[in-house]
């Protein structure tokens, strides 16, 4: 189970009305490299790997929704007050058409999330590889979204969370080393 | 002490449409040279600072996007 802190993991402050970020934030929120994605595949690893890595994923997993939770409010904040005009204007003329201003799990060119995306082998050496992969991978498209987002304050919290894909890259790489030398 | 980014040289045609890219850089975070964190390795000295930079070590840190500082920066 888990204990619900009522705060932000990092604070998310947005200074431009730019609709348009936060349609290419949608690749982070429900994406094949998203949040929702990595919480999911990581709280669903927990059962069957060995004994010692059940807290990091536990862990990773855990914090995976937090990132999740900051997204949703980037996302929240850059669309909340935009008229339909200018969601069409930046791209989300087809999103308003179906959930108004409400967020969706999609990715950034409106792909519904689908568990597809999450790996699971079951075998662990695969699986820590795919963990690192898929941290590499969420690291990238955080700093393609800084490349593409001329909002500063947005892209302190975007840079805070690249960070944190590469600390849970170095755990993982850790997981391996462990799983490497056996029990 | 590795640096945070590499750069490579991407061929050019007399041909492309678009002007080129002579340089383009890639990301090499600490993850990758750093094998088991090392016991008692050096925190920031206050929590605003490691929480600015997304991690309780200097030595984690990866910038982003690349400081104007590096640019040039050879592989060490």
């Amino acid at each position: 189970m888990w204990f619900y802190e009522k705060k932000l993991l990092y604070p998310v402050r947005v200074s431009t009305c730019n609709p348009m970020l936060a349609k290419f934030l949608l690749e982070l929120y429900g994406g094949a490299d998203g949040e929702l994605a990595a919480a999911l595949r990581y709280m669903n690893q927990r059962y069957s790997v060995p004994d010692r890595l059940i807290s990091l994923l536990t862990d990773v997993a855990t914090e995976e929704l937090a990132h999740l939770e900051m997204i949703a409010t980037m996302i929240y904040k850059l669309t909340k007050d935009a008229t339909p005009d200018q969601l069409k204007q930046a791209g989300l003329g087809e999103h308003y058409v179906n959930h108004d201003r409400a967020l969706f799990y999609t990715n950034a060119a409106g792909v519904p999330f689908t568990a597809a995306y999450i790996q699971t082998k079951g075998d662990p050496i695969a699986d820590m590889y795919d963990n690192i992969a898929a941290e590499e991978k969420a690291r990238a498209t955080y700093q393609w979204m800084i490349d593409l987002s001329d909002d500063p304050d947005l892209n302190d919290s975007l840079r805070f969370l690249r960070e944190r894909e590469i600390i849970h890259s170095q755990r993982f790489r850790e997981a391996l080393e462990i799983l490497k030398e056996g029990q | 002490m590795h640096s945070h980014f590499k750069k490579w040289n991407p061929y050019v045609s007399p041909f492309d449409p678009c002007p080129p890219l002579n340089v383009k850089y890639y990301s090499t975070p600490p993850n990758l040279y750093i094998g088991f964190q090392p016991p008692g390795l050096p925190q920031y000295p206050n929590a605003s600072e490691a929480l600015r930079s997304g991690t309780l070590w200097p030595a984690l840190y990866s910038p982003y996007p690349k400081p104007n500082s590096v640019e040039g920066e050879e592989e060490s």
